[in-house]
């Protein structure tokens, strides 16, 4: 596999923020989550739950509830605004105030048409969905205290809002008050504080779930008003509901961390004597559910400890399969690092702020697993803030150190670092380009000489960078018209190719010399996730969500040998179990034939030069290899060589001198961040 | 040597109450339950016995209540046989041979005629896989029947009953066994499994340990080895099949029932803690505590109002709906282990051993009944594992009965030895024994053997491993306000060697102590050395002396398997055999000895006289296993005189725990049926319990009724009685006009004069009259002329009255009627 010096960088304190909210479309199975910064990101289940848009926060913004209206998203938050995004730009499209207070939810009839949202002053407002925004219709009679919860009846003839101790149903013509449901308070010291109705769920037959702070998930018939069944389920509070399509089966979450399920079952013979029982229980989660998706085949739940946790139900979908593993996403897929291969530095970044470091020195060699001595501590050098209250979406470190520069939704900022001994300083470049107003993504040429940002319908603006200043040269544009932004850019390191790729699965290279375009790779139907082009061969090596890996010759214009006998043969099995998408692909400069990939969990040297493993043999045989006899060994060895050593992985890159630099955020330091979870009496302690 | 096929090895008196699920009968006022070779019918308010249905050859392995006649019951055993029994007057009706160990018996209301019932795999009996399979019950008017037609039901099921439940209905069956769940539907004929992963990541058991189905929902529950419930539902689909977990237990679910409603379910297992969980509400729980001893089984009475849970410490206890205790069956009580020998008292007759934890138990094997428990250590026992606590080691009475003296031990550690002698006296007043003297570390090592001097001077020797043997007399108090008490009267040793066992000879003259090989024998009265007897090699294990006759003879068993006789007056061998005796010991009453040899895994037992070498009695392979608890008890009268060899079990029983500790005993055949044609004579008013309160109370009205009507004016003539009652209960509407009844009402309240029946006569009667209602099933016979059957000697249609008749009934209309309902409350 070959023997690599590695800075095993641990501090970076890359914290994610807890998640919100939820919305999941069906029809287009994208799943919007909404973090405590106020970020969203958008999941595309259909691709391996693949993290496809990521939209940067904002201070002062807060999103309670999202919603879906076909394949627009709408959200609400405490600011009292609700807010439409533009997919395409990934930024919010415009703000409505609502003017009715703080906004706690957000709803949607079936029919598409109407907006009901729950606010502090104690009215649902309706407003109608035009095709280009949304226009307030009317109020629903206005109750006293604040509406935390809205769901509307699927004909769309009725909303259930939950309020503070009680639940009301309205009727969405009139508008008026037709039920109160009384929702009892807990016992003892909670006798005497509200109890919120955090959670509702309106079903076709009538019957109302509501979910709330004295840990009761109770089920209502929703046209007598009366109470049909009461579970309690938890002593704290239970904050998310969700129903699955089909209306049989629904989940609760609670301050505890854990998932209810309820499924809708006969009891006896009779197919008219069905009721909702209390089934599974799932723990995932060590703090807060605040939010949760019933998929046909999954629980999707999100909460305080930052985690997006998929379940599959083991009973809707096949055994044994990469689709009935359970996947935890933590990692945004965008890089946060980036690593100035020459100088030596890394750019950490934040939400708020960046961060460059030095990395460390070493002296000596040692044995395979040594670990070296420190001869330099790593130093941290910068610590820049940013401007405005938007947060940073991209930032980027030319490969000399030299530059840097970050993007917000709202302005492109480009820095000049100098080093002179152990001093460094840094300025602003005044007067970038005009066009270069947002980036959705940010790369420096090899040389440096050279700022690739990439901006609206799936444009990249070639930028020309010289001393202290910053010249607009080109904005490449594919033909396609593709409205999706670019995510992932890739330049040669002779500088003559730059690829990118965006999120409608296009992967498009221009030649930087005629800064025209050079070749559009046959569109695959999963997205890309990491590209980069080879420094000698100029081969453009993809790698999907689905883990499929290609390369494809850019002199030639097609797909190489290797990757055609890859296709035929096909990937081996266990290949497709990883639950990470390859989020980095670099290669060895020693050693052409290699190919280095990495996702969170693992890193892969494919060697091209082997021959691949057929299905039988053992994919990870790394441990095995080493223990064989030299003879041996070549007889055993295949193409991939892969290493488990490193975990939680949010970078690899290579430095020049051969060494890498692995960037580590462990889990257990991200946790040991949060505050503490409600307190839980455990049996025997 | 001589076998003999008379006598017999059978579980009698405390037998185990909680090796089966006791079962409620339908009006939940009797409780059926397994014990030995016999079925028990408890009164679940009386905690009496009421009857004990004796047939059965082996152990009986399962109850169930006959669906299509709530009335009887059938009982399997590993004899092969399934009997149908009248519990109510404790009849055998039916026996169906089936020709192979039966371990379980199911039956279920929708399938008439069939039983279901757990049988080995194959046909050999060794093997350990089985399977469950219906039988038809062929219709034959004939007392035996052979049912050898199975169809099988599910293979490879639990041997455990609880492994197994019939659903909603009788339409499906689950069963449990290790790691899966199998569900059968009869409607369909097809069977669903579902498997559950060996381990979780905590590496918490999964396995099965047992299940029940709801009543009228479609939903299993299952208890697990890791104390989880999981509540089944959906079971009708092979993928879309759901559970939910519930935890509360933290050891194994040992015991899981549905109510009758199935609006709870209960729980039990080692925490010894009964949780009723509310079905569907599960986070709603009430808890039963401190029942004592882990729950073992778990049963519901039809109506719900009463569970009843059995325990490991061979308990039963009742317990009303409202989680309360009602009452409380207590059998033999058997701890991990025995640790005292068994003895007996001479005063109550009744077998001592350990029994709750620190305790000594007191319990009549005549009575079959615990008579109490006299707290020895007094010290409260804690619930935890691991934990050492003082618990009796030895124990043992002199022949009065007035004393009784204790040793308690506490092992903390290897170097530290808690010890403690005490000795009870009894209280005649209080009818217990009361703590006279206490004497911490007697020895300064554990106390090898304690006995009493069998004359009347109150001697009390004990040896310990500490080399010593000491002599304890009760001595006189020296101040006025003190009363006696025990101290030590003299210390012996012999080179320093370690005492294992002593014996004091029939008149209390002689001491032998064993010393390692040797065997010395010391005056009791001086104190002086006697003499030594050694038969190397070995070491003496059990030293016993001859009794009456025999009393000159010494008899010794070495762990090199001799068992030598030693003859006092010539100090030398009588005689010495070559076995492996794991227990010796003297009949009290006769010149018997028994000695429990172990050979190939098995233990023989050998009756014989110390002065003839020929055994009396010997039977092969008693049980397997060691024998190393066994006693003589006396009978309360002794058996005729029977044939030589059975003789020596006229005057005392002789009683011993198998290693897996069952009370067996040996009996004749003729004993046998003595005892089973005795439970058939009683007479049962079938609304009234059989209890020795009723016999006492309610037969002497029968016999003294011309007395108590002299006495009084307020006669009761329980002849009348049924007629009344028939009266009373039957609804207004069908009945005939007051004109008729009021002539046989009168009548019915008559002291009659031709009443003399014995009760033999009634029995005779009743069963005839049975007979007869069976026969007039289809005569149309109306309520009256059934009634009159009950009354053959008066013909009620007269309507004519003598004047001293119609007097009396216009006395009697003046009288308090209130009696009568208090009659019909019974």
């Amino acid at each position: 596999m070959g023997e690599f010096k590695v800075h095993r960088v641990r501090f970076f304190d890359y914290m994610p923020s807890g998640i919100r909210a939820l919305a999941f479309n069906r029809d287009t199975e994208r799943l919007a989550v909404a973090r405590d910064q106020g970020s969203l990101e958008i999941f595309n289940f259909s691709d391996n739950y693949c993290q496809e848009k990521i939209f940067p926060g904002r201070d002062g913004r807060s999103i309670e509830a999202l919603c879906w209206v076909g394949t627009r998203l709408f959200s609400v938050g405490l600011d009292g605004l609700i807010t439409e995004y533009d997919l395409e730009n990934l930024r919010p499209k415009y703000a409505v105030e609502a003017y009715g207070g703080p906004v706690w939810s957000i709803s949607c009839n079936l029919q598409g048409n109407l907006l009901a949202v729950g606010c502090e002053d104690g009215t649902v407002k309706i407003f109608e969905v035009l095709d280009d925004g949304i226009q307030f219709q009317r109020n629903l009679d206005r109750q006293k205290g604040r509406i935390i919860s809205v769901s509307w009846h699927p004909s769309g003839t009725k909303i259930a809002a939950g309020m503070m101790d009680m639940v009301r149903v309205f009727d969405a013509e009139t508008g008026r008050a037709a039920l109160r449901l009384l929702v009892e308070r807990g016992v003892g010291a909670a006798k005497n504080k509200e109890v919120v109705v955090w959670s509702l769920a309106f079903l076709s037959d009538n019957t109302i779930v509501s979910g709330d702070s004295a840990g009761k998930v109770q089920i209502w018939d929703g046209l007598m008003g009366t109470l049909v069944r009461s579970h309690f389920i938890t002593k704290w509070d239970v904050l998310a509901l969700s129903v699955a399509s089909d209306e049989s089966s629904l989940i609760a979450g609670t301050s505890e961390g854990l998932v209810v399920q309820f499924q809708f079952l006969q009891s006896s013979g009779e197919q008219q004597d069905r009721q909702w029982v209390r089934t599974r229980t799932f723990k995932n989660h060590s703090h807060d559910v605040h939010a949760l998706v019933l998929t046909d085949t999954a629980v999707v739940s999100g909460g305080m400890d930052t985690q997006l946790v998929v379940r599959p139900l083991l009973d809707k979908v096949e055994k044994n399969t990469s689709e009935s593993e359970l996947r935890k996403i933590i990692f945004p897929l965008k890089s946060l690092v980036s690593c100035a291969k020459k100088a030596g530095l890394l750019l950490f970044q934040f939400p708020g702020h960046l961060e460059v470091w030095r990395l460390g020195e070493s002296e000596g060699y040692g044995k395979d697993g040594d670990r070296l001595s420190v001869k330099r501590k790593p130093e941290k050098l910068i610590h820049l803030k940013r401007k405005g209250e938007d947060h940073i979406s991209c930032s980027a470190l030319s490969p000399c150190g030299t530059w840097l520069a970050y993007s917000t939704v709202s302005c492109v900022r480009l820095y000049r670092l100098q080093q002179s001994g152990n001093n460094i300083s840094i300025t602003k470049v005044p007067k970038l380009p005009k066009v270069l107003c947002s980036a959705h993504q940010l790369c420096f040429s090899h040389d440096s000489t050279k700022l690739f940002a990439s901006a609206t319908q799936s444009s990249v603006i070639v930028t020309a960078l010289c001393q202290s200043e910053c010249k607009y040269v080109h904005t490449l544009q594919p033909k396609s018209g593709s409205q999706q932004p670019v995510h992932l850019l890739a330049p040669s390191e002779d500088g003559k190719w730059l690829a990118t790729a965006n999120t409608d699965n296009e992967v498009h290279v221009y030649n930087l010399k005629k800064l025209k375009l050079h070749c559009t790779v046959p569109v695959y139907d999963s997205s890309p996730t990491a590209i980069a082009i080879h420094p000698m061969s100029s081969n453009l090596v993809i790698g999907h969500a689905d883990k499929q890996v290609f390369e494809y010759s850019l002199g030639q214009k097609e797909y190489t040998d290797w990757s055609r006998k890859l296709q035929k043969q096909g990937l081996h099995p266990h290949w497709f179990e990883r639950d990470t998408p390859i989020s980095h692909i670099s290669f060895n400069p020693q050693k052409p034939s290699h190919i280095l990939l990495n996702d969170a969990y693992m890193l892969c040297i494919i060697d091209q030069s082997l021959p691949l493993p057929d299905h039988k043999t053992r994919l990870c045989n790394q441990n095995t290899l080493r223990g064989l006899p030299e003879s041996e060994r070549v007889q055993h060895s295949h193409a991939f060589k892969i290493c488990k050593r490193f975990q939680d992985v949010l970078s690899v890159s290579f430095q020049e001198d051969e060494s890498l630099v692995i960037v580590e955020r462990p889990l257990l330091d991200i946790l040991s961040q949060l505050p503490a979870p409600v307190r839980q009496k455990k049996f025997a302690t | 040597m001589v076998e003999h096929g008379e006598i017999r090895v059978v579980h009698r008196g405390g037998s185990k109450l909680n090796f089966r699920q006791p079962i409620f009968t339908h009006d939940s006022r009797f409780l059926l339950c397994a014990s030995g070779d016999g079925v028990k019918v408890f009164s679940a308010s009386t905690e009496e016995c009421v009857h004990h249905l004796l047939a059965h050859t082996g152990l009986v392995t399962g109850l169930s209540l006959r669906p299509s006649n709530q009335l009887q019951v059938f009982s399997c055993s590993l004899d092969g046989t399934v009997r149908l029994w009248d519990y109510t007057d404790g009849i055998l009706i039916k026996t169906f041979s089936i020709g192979c160990p039966i371990y379980a018996v199911y039956s279920s209301g929708s399938h008439d005629g069939v039983l279901f019932l757990t049988v080995p795999a194959k046909d050999d009996k060794k093997s350990d896989t089985f399977r469950l399979v219906a039988v038809q019950l062929p219709q034959s008017p004939e007392q035996f029947v052979e049912a050898r037609e199975f169809s099988a039901v599910l293979e490879d099921v639990s041997s455990n009953p609880a492994a197994v439940s019939f659903g909603r209905g009788g339409h499906f069956i689950a069963s449990v066994n290790n790691l899966q769940l199998e569900v059968f539907f009869f409607k369909k004929q097809k069977s669903y499994r579902f498997y559950l992963p060996e381990d979780n990541k905590h590496g918490q058991k999964n396995t099965f340990t047992c299940t029940t189905c709801h009543p009228k929902e479609d939903c299993i529950a299952t208890g697990h080895e890791d104390g989880k419930i999981r509540l089944w539902r959906n079971f009708n689909h092979k993928k879309e099949y759901t559970y939910s977990t519930h935890h509360w237990h933290h050891t194994a679910v040992g015991a899981l029932s549905f109510t009758p409603e199935g609006t709870n379910f209960l729980s039990g297992g080692g925490e010894s803690v009964l949780v009723q969980w509310r079905y569907n509400q599960e986070t709603q729980k009430d808890f039963l505590p401190r029942l004592g001893a882990a729950i073992s089984h778990i049963s519901v009475s039809p109506d719900g109002c009463l569970f009843c849970t059995s325990h490991s410490d061979n308990k039963i206890i009742v317990i009303h709906s409202y989680i309360k205790i009602s009452a409380v069956i207590q059998g033999l009580v058997q701890g991990d282990r025995i640790k005292t020998d068994l003895i007996v008292d001479p005063l109550s007759k009744a077998l001592v051993m350990n029994g709750k934890p620190g305790h000594l138990q007191f319990y009549s094997l005549q009575r079959d009944k615990l008579l109490y428990n006299l707290d020895i250590v007094q010290q409260e026992y804690i619930h935890e594992s691991g934990l050492n606590q003082f618990d009796v080691v030895k124990a043992d009475f002199d022949t009065g009965g007035k004393w009784l003296a204790t040793v308690e031990e506490r092992k903390q550690n290897s170097a530290e030895l808690e010890l403690n002698l005490k000795l009870w006296a009894f209280d005649e007043q209080t009818q217990s024994f009361v703590l006279n003297t206490t004497v911490s570390a007697p020895h300064e090592d554990r106390v090898t053997d304690l006995s009493f001097s069998p004359d009347q001077t109150t001697l009390l020797v004990s040896t310990g491993n500490d080399g010593l043997f000491k002599a304890w007399t009760l001595t006189a108090p020296t101040a006025e306000d003190e009363s006696a008490s025990w101290s030590c009267d003299f210390v012996g040793s012999y080179h320093g060697l370690a005492p294992q066992c002593c014996s004091f000879s029939a008149d209390g003259s002689l001491l032998a102590v064993a010393f390692r090989e040797v065997v010395t024998v010391w005056s009791t009265v001086t104190w002086d050395l006697l003499t030594t007897l050694s038969q190397p090699p070995g070491d003496i294990r059990n030293l016993c002396f001859g009794r009456q006759s025999c009393s000159k003879y010494l008899l010794g068993t070495t762990d090199k398997n001799q068992l030598c006789c030693w003859n006092l007056l010539t100090c030398s061998l009588e005689w010495s055999t070559s076995m492996d005796v794991s227990l010796l010991l003297s009949d009290p009453l006769s010149e018997n000895m028994a000695a429990f040899c172990s050979e190939a895994g098995c233990t023989d037992l050998f009756v014989f006289r110390p002065s003839e070498p020929r055994p009396l009695f010997s039977h092969k392979a008693v049980c397997p296993g060691r024998v190393l608890r066994a006693v003589f008890t006396p009978r309360e009268e002794p058996l005729e005189g029977s044939e030589e060899q059975l003789q020596w079990i006229n005057r005392s029983q002789l009683h011993f725990f198998s290693p897996n500790m069952e009370l067996l005993t040996f009996s004749t055949k003729a004993e046998e049926d003595r005892l089973t044609a005795s439970s058939k004579q009683l007479v049962i008013d079938d609304h009234v319990a059989m209890t020795p309160f009723y016999l006492l109370l309610g037969k002497r009205p029968q016999t003294d009724a011309r007395e108590v009507a002299a006495v009084t004016d307020r006669v009761q003539p329980p002849q009348g009685s049924s007629a009344i009652r028939e009266l009373l209960q039957t609804p207004a509407h069908v009945l005939p006009s007051t004109s008729q009844l009021c002539s046989m009402f009168v009548q019915s309240l008559l002291v009659s004069t031709a009443d003399k029946r014995e009760p033999t006569n009634v029995t005779e009667e009743e069963m005839e009259s049975e007979k007869e209602e069976e026969d007039s099933e289809e005569e149309e016979t109306s309520r009256v002329t059934a009634i009159k059957n009950q009354d053959q000697t008066r013909d009620p249609k007269d309507p004519g009255l003598t004047k001293a008749q119609t007097r009396e009934l216009r006395q009697l209309r003046k009288l308090d009627y209130s009696w009568v309902g208090a009659l019909v409350e019974f």
